[in-house]
């Protein structure tokens, strides 16, 4: 009995089994054993910042491509791209490392509340209703939309400005702050060499003195920064000046003639003037500054006729 | 039985404080701030320039589009600039400020007081003079009133609707001018059917308002296919879907509009303007605006010049009150917040209300029940507490396949629930996106 039961049970594993390998050669499906291979190098984050459904899909797509021009894991960076250029045998371009920067520096000291707001604490539900709570309607909101979005901890809204804070270390540039912004006022820009950047601070598009009136530190599109860049890096449109950072070369000297001290410049060594001037000005944080920065602005004040007079002379010569 | 829509509905208390108050006329201010886009659709095109000399009436502003509107000068003086100014939205857009110098109107416009009821204009030229006057529709939503009256090809109407509900607790703008030009709007309804070929009209009127349903019963008399409904008073019955179904019985489907079953529906005050435009030549310039609230001094109906900025009607009604929480435009259930009392009256706003500072106080929001209250009150027969999470959660699939984009905002959920979770802000924001998502699908199809 027991020997009859062993080989009727062995040959229905026999037939099954020669069943499922027929199956499986008939039905077989290929799949590049390369994509699991640029998988395994990926971060595995599956952040969606490659604009691919997930590292599997950003995977396949730099497997099929032919070139790994504009395929770019911005949460791992160059190191993995080359990873992965080593394991399809392509060649990879050498893309800048971008940061998010946030372009609104309306603190509540510089921007006072006109109303306040009772509804629910989100940017998405608030920006449906109205401009905010101050008179800027262009400006951050603070209830932090960009930090919820945020996967890898690395933009905080500071309590003390109430605006979101990057910190550039953790940033991996993978755009879900921009995308979550319904102001629009978070932008990826080049990470610059040092980690050096200029930008402009600020994306109000109101006429100067309404600007000004809403909040001290707004760009009020007066233009002298784009007087003064000898790079043609800087436009203004709609009372609002932006830098190229692709023509920026990182000279300052905008910073220097902003009135409002909209332009700002992060992580550059302090100006020999502010040493002097002040005791001790500590190294300039990555995230930028709120306190410090009127320091800055003074220091930009008092170097500005400095630099025009230097331009003079050198037209005249 | 008096009837009514058949889901849901609240009924919240009346306030009707400014019921049975003449409509005071409110003196053009110094200054108007005319917004460029006060009407559903495009914006229109500014047609003036800083300098020049206006009229009362004049054209200042061309429809940009289909769905869009003239704008008229409501004061006569001189255009001072064009320039964003802050309006209802919350948001800065392109408005006409006009510095006012004495009262002078078009001459075309016909000022006397005597009744009118003769017209013997064709069907499409009475389309093309409210067209031209700038209508639009009056109860709050602004569309253009000229659209609604030309159905697309294959559509047909047979019958109008009158809305005369006025549902929004603490209004009477309509009310009072129901009880003070009665007769115009009968004949502006006259007007309506003949544009749009149709011989019955239903005026469909709550029944806490028995002196106007008593003086349009009297008059109707004389008018012929025009019918006077009472209705049962439950909120939201002004909505249009919800006033369809209440007069005729005819249940409008999801993202299908009136003129599917139809029905046209117009506000009594639209009426009242088709009625100055077609028969006076007088375009949309003025409108009657409630100012209300149970702090208010004097609360009163006046008719303001479109322009005028809020603080101008508050002061007629005796000034901002000391302990002023919030100043809404509109009714309590459907307005907005008002940033600043400089904001200017526009063609959608029936109503000032002035809340006190308890009465503007939210509750603190706890956590979900499943009572189902919200379900139970939707007019639209949604599910609220499921649209709010997926709003919440973004799951925008979820959230179409459940109807978000259905919801018109009555804010009956919110009024409904215990535990007074913020409903509306969410599912308000979630159907802007979702709307979105729609309308780039359709783009790249």
């Amino acid at each position: 009995m027991i020997l009859i039961a062993v080989i009727l049970l062995g040959a229905i594993g026999a037939i099954g089994a020669i069943m499922l390998y027929a199956a499986s050669k008939k039905f077989e499906v290929y799949e590049d054993p390369r994509i699991s291979q640029v998988q395994e190098v990926l971060p595995g984050a599956n952040c969606g910042g490659c604009g691919y459904p997930g590292c599997s899909g950003f995977a396949t797509a730099c497997v099929k491509a032919d070139s790994l021009d504009g395929l770019l894991c911005p949460v791992g960076g160059m190191p993995v791209m080359s990873k992965v250029a080593s394991v399809l045998g392509k060649e990879v371009s050498n893309l800048e490392p971008m940061v998010a920067v946030v372009r609104c520096n309306g603190t509540c000291e510089a921007r006072p509340r006109i109303n306040s707001y009772d509804g629910v604490k989100k940017c998405s539900i608030a920006s449906t209703l109205y401009g905010g709570e101050t008179g800027c309607s262009f400006g951050c909101l603070g209830f932090g939309d960009c930090e919820d979005a945020c996967n890898f901890d690395a933009i905080h809204v500071n309590p003390a400005t109430g605006l979101p804070e990057v910190d550039e270390d953790k940033c991996t540039s993978c755009g879900a702050c921009v995308k979550a912004c319904p102001k629009g006022i978070i932008e990826l820009r080049k990470k610059g060499p040092k980690s050096r950047r200029i930008f402009v601070s600020c994306i109000n598009k109101d006429k100067g003195a309404i600007a000004r009136k809403a909040c001290t530190n707004a760009c009020i599109g007066c233009g002298k920064c784009a007087k003064e860049c000898p790079f043609d890096a800087i436009t203004v449109e709609n009372n609002l000046a932006y830098i190229d950072f692709n023509k920026c070369r990182l000279c300052r000297k905008c910073v220097a003639v902003c009135p409002t001290g909209a332009i700002h410049e992060i992580n550059f060594p302090p100006r020999k003037e502010v040493v002097a001037d002040k005791v001790q000005p500590a190294t300039p944080k990555a995230v930028t500054p709120t306190a410090p920065k009127t320091e800055v602005n003074a220091a930009a004040e008092a170097t500005t006729p400095k630099i025009t007079e230097e331009t003079n002379q050198n037209k005249i010569q | 039985m008096l009837r009514t829509f058949r889901i849901g509905g609240i009924h919240p208390p009346e306030n009707k404080l400014s019921a049975g108050k003449k409509i005071t006329v409110l003196a053009a201010p110094k200054q108007v701030v005319i917004p460029l886009g006060q009407h559903i659709g495009a914006p229109a095109q500014a047609v003036v320039q800083k300098g020049d000399a206006v009229k009362v009436g004049t054209l200042i502003a061309k429809a940009g589009g289909f769905v869009s509107a003239n704008i008229h000068s409501s004061v006569s003086g001189k255009v001072n600039k064009i320039d964003n100014a802050l309006d209802a939205s919350g948001y800065k857009r392109p408005a006409i400020f006009i510095d006012v110098d004495g009262d002078e109107w078009e001459e075309t416009i016909d000022r006397s007081d005597t009744l009118v009821k003769e017209c013997s204009l064709s069907a499409k030229e009475i389309v093309a003079k409210i067209a031209q006057a700038g209508i639009v529709g009056m109860g709050g939503a602004t569309f253009p009133t000229q659209v609604k009256l030309t159905p697309p090809p294959g559509n047909k109407a047979d019958i109008i609707i009158i809305n005369a509900v006025e549902c929004e607790p603490y209004l009477t703008a309509d009310h009072s001018l129901i009880m003070e030009k009665a007769e115009q709007i009968l004949v502006g309804t006259t007007l309506l059917m003949k544009a749009v070929d149709v011989n019955r009209a239903v005026i469909g009127i709550e029944n806490n308002k028995p002196d106007a349903i008593a003086l349009l019963q009297k008059l109707a008399g004389n008018y012929k296919g025009i019918e006077i409904m009472p209705l049962k008073m439950k909120y939201p019955q002004g909505g249009e879907k919800q006033l369809i179904d209440a007069v005729a019985n005819r249940q409008v489907k999801s993202g299908a509009l009136p003129i599917s079953e139809g029905a046209i529906v117009q506000n009594v005050g639209t009426v009242y303007a088709v009625y100055e435009a077609v028969q006076k030549n007088k375009p949309l310039f003025e409108r009657v605006v409630t100012v209300t609230g149970k702090s208010v001094a004097n609360p009163s109906n006046l008719l303001v010049r479109i322009g005028t900025p809020v603080s101008a009607l508050i002061d007629a009604a005796g000034g901002i009150p000391e302990d002023t929480g919030k100043i809404i435009n509109g009714g309590p259930m459907m307005g907005k917040a008002l940033m600043s009392t400089d904001i200017p009256v526009t063609k959608g706003s029936s109503g000032i209300l002035i809340l006190t500072r308890k009465e503007s106080e939210r509750k603190p929001v706890n956590e979900c029940i499943r009572c189902t209250k919200c379900i139970q009150v939707c007019p639209m027969g949604l599910n609220p507490t499921l649209l709010m999470n997926t709003t919440e959660f973004k799951n925008w699939e979820l959230a179409e396949k459940n109807h978000i984009t259905d919801c018109i905002e009555c804010g009956s959920c919110v009024y409904t629930c215990p535990a007074y979770r913020p409903l509306l802000d969410y599912i308000r924001s979630g159907k802007g996106t979702v709307m979105n998502i729609i309308r780039t699908r359709k783009a790249t199809k």
